[in-house]
């Protein structure tokens, strides 16, 4: 089992090993070597995280539709590959191979570039995610921070694509986009505030390490009542951050046709798409690294296969929200984040630094350290 | 500490790289035969340019109701900023903490009161 658990961390070390040991006929100084070797090092860590990155939203994608199919009760994708699992890599080469076309009204500049704006902060968050023990590739001290931060930039993209298109659907879509993802911020960023609170850290890593008692269960969702309310708002939140059914009010194709994107076509449009599904997975990963504990779990199996589990079964609990809930009105869905979430979560947060949870509790009474 | 920060700058630099790679391979490839009614602005079907001059106009001024969301939006932004470090602190502090707390969450408190009193929060 130690070998399988540290199974990448060793990869990682043998390869710059080798590499060091490639460089070390150069007669570079020791300085630069490293320099040299801590680059590429990362170059390889960034590019690995992306390409699994886009291996997993093909499965999503996959997923989703299978999923979805299941609840309706048709057979979903089913032609490209067996059950269907190529489905997604064609439809990439379609969108490929799509003519991209951009209204003579649009805005251009500001047109091409929203895709790459949505699509960047989604890329940078994944930067502190820590897979596994040992497999991150920064350890922030302000690592909850950075990932709030960034996050908040894809409004700005959203908001582009719809104010560059020059379309009144668009516009419509990227207005209510802004006010919805700095509406649910709030709640979210505040239900963080908590578990900070409980860890006295903002290092994602130090934060998976903290819930690593009582044979690595001791996550925060068990913290009694504060984590499962601080859960519940926070996934609630999350969903409407990422513009996910039913919260989905910015792209609602009943009412304005297709929001933000409606002008959009071939792969522009598949960078919303990716980018959609990038932080869908990605507010699943903050999810179960702040509440599920991570890479924490029994060690019959390895630490980032517990994390992937988790991650999906979030996800599949997203898929069934979308699947079974009718979308949000526009009044519902604002009322909803600022009456509702945003009571509860400062609530929440009340509850937390009185040390109001079963953790503390059992600290109290000298059950737990 | 800095190389820490070196990994951030290389995620930055391929979070520009990674969505211009697969935008340039489609513009490269993907066919370009553009024609009046494809670059016409989507209107469901009508002709975008039978519209009177002021309707085709989409740049226009919008409602106040978003805006003060945004207002609510960065107050409450700034404060949860405050919150962060007291939160990582909070261990340290002890009951000048817990005070601290009850005053600073009672100003929130009060802020989203008014902005609820004042109908500010409905969506009309």
């Amino acid at each position: 089992m130690d070998i399988l658990n540290s199974l990448f961390t060793n990869l990682y070390d043998w390869l710059a090993a080798t590499i060091h040991s490639l460089l070390a006929g150069l007669g570079l100084t020791k300085d630069a070597e490293s320099a040299i070797v801590a680059a590429i090092m990362g170059l390889i860590v960034v590019t690995v995280i992306l390409l699994w990155m886009v291996l997993m939203v093909l499965i999503l994608i996959w997923l989703e539709r299978k999923n979805a199919a299941r609840v309706q009760d048709r057979v979903g994708p089913n032609r490209v590959g067996p059950w269907g699992l190529l489905q997604p890599v064609a439809d990439t080469v379609k969108m490929f191979i799509k003519e991209d076309i951009i209204p003579t009204n649009a805005d251009k500049l500001v047109h091409t570039l929203a895709p790459i704006v949505t699509m960047a902060p989604a890329v940078l968050a994944f930067a502190v995610i820590p897979w596994g023990k040992g497999m991150f590739p920064a350890d922030l001290n302000i690592g909850v921070l950075w990932v709030v931060a960034v996050g908040s930039i894809g409004t700005l993209g959203i908001f582009m694509a719809g104010y560059g298109s020059n379309n009144k659907f668009s516009l419509l879509g990227g207005m209510r986009g802004v006010a919805q993802a700095v509406s649910y911020e709030i709640p979210q960023v505040l239900t963080i505030v908590t578990i900070v609170l409980m860890t006295g850290t903002m290092s994602l890593v130090k934060i998976v390490e903290s819930q690593g008692g009582w044979g690595g269960l001791q996550w925060y969702i068990f913290a009694f009542p504060v984590g499962p309310i601080a859960f519940v708002v926070f996934y609630l939140s999350s969903l409407a951050e990422v513009n996910r059914t039913p919260f989905d009010i910015p792209e609602g194709e009943s009412e304005i046709v297709a929001g933000h994107h409606t002008e959009y076509s071939g792969m522009k449009w598949g960078l919303f798409y990716l980018a959609e599904y990038f932080n869908f997975f990605l507010v699943c990963c903050l999810g179960a690294i702040l509440f599920f504990g991570g890479w924490q779990g029994p060690g019959f199996l390895p630490g980032y296969v517990w994390f992937i589990l988790k991650v999906y079964f979030l996800i599949w609990v997203g898929m069934w929200i979308r699947m079974t809930w009718p979308r949000f009105r526009v009044d519902q869905l604002m009322g909803f984040a600022w009456k509702v979430l945003v009571p509860i979560a400062l609530l929440n947060i009340l509850l937390a630094g009185l040390r109001f949870d079963l953790f503390s509790l059992l600290r109290m009474m000298g059950l737990i350290s | 500490m800095l190389d820490r920060y070196g990994i951030i700058a290389l995620f930055a630099l391929m979070a520009v790289i990674f969505p211009a790679i697969p935008l340039l391979l489609s513009w490269v490839i993907h066919p370009k035969k553009p024609n009046q009614s494809k670059l016409s602005t989507y209107e469901c079907g009508l002709e975008f340019e039978d519209f009177p001059e002021h309707v085709q106009e989409v740049w226009v001024q919008f409602r106040v109701q978003y805006y003060i969301f945004a207002l609510i939006f960065v107050v409450f932004a700034i404060e949860v900023v405050f919150l962060y470090p007291w939160a990582v602190a909070y261990n340290a502090l002890g009951l000048f903490a817990l005070v601290e707390m009850f005053i600073f969450l009672g100003i929130l408190f009060v802020a989203l009161a008014y902005a609820w009193r004042k109908n500010l929060l409905e969506w009309v």
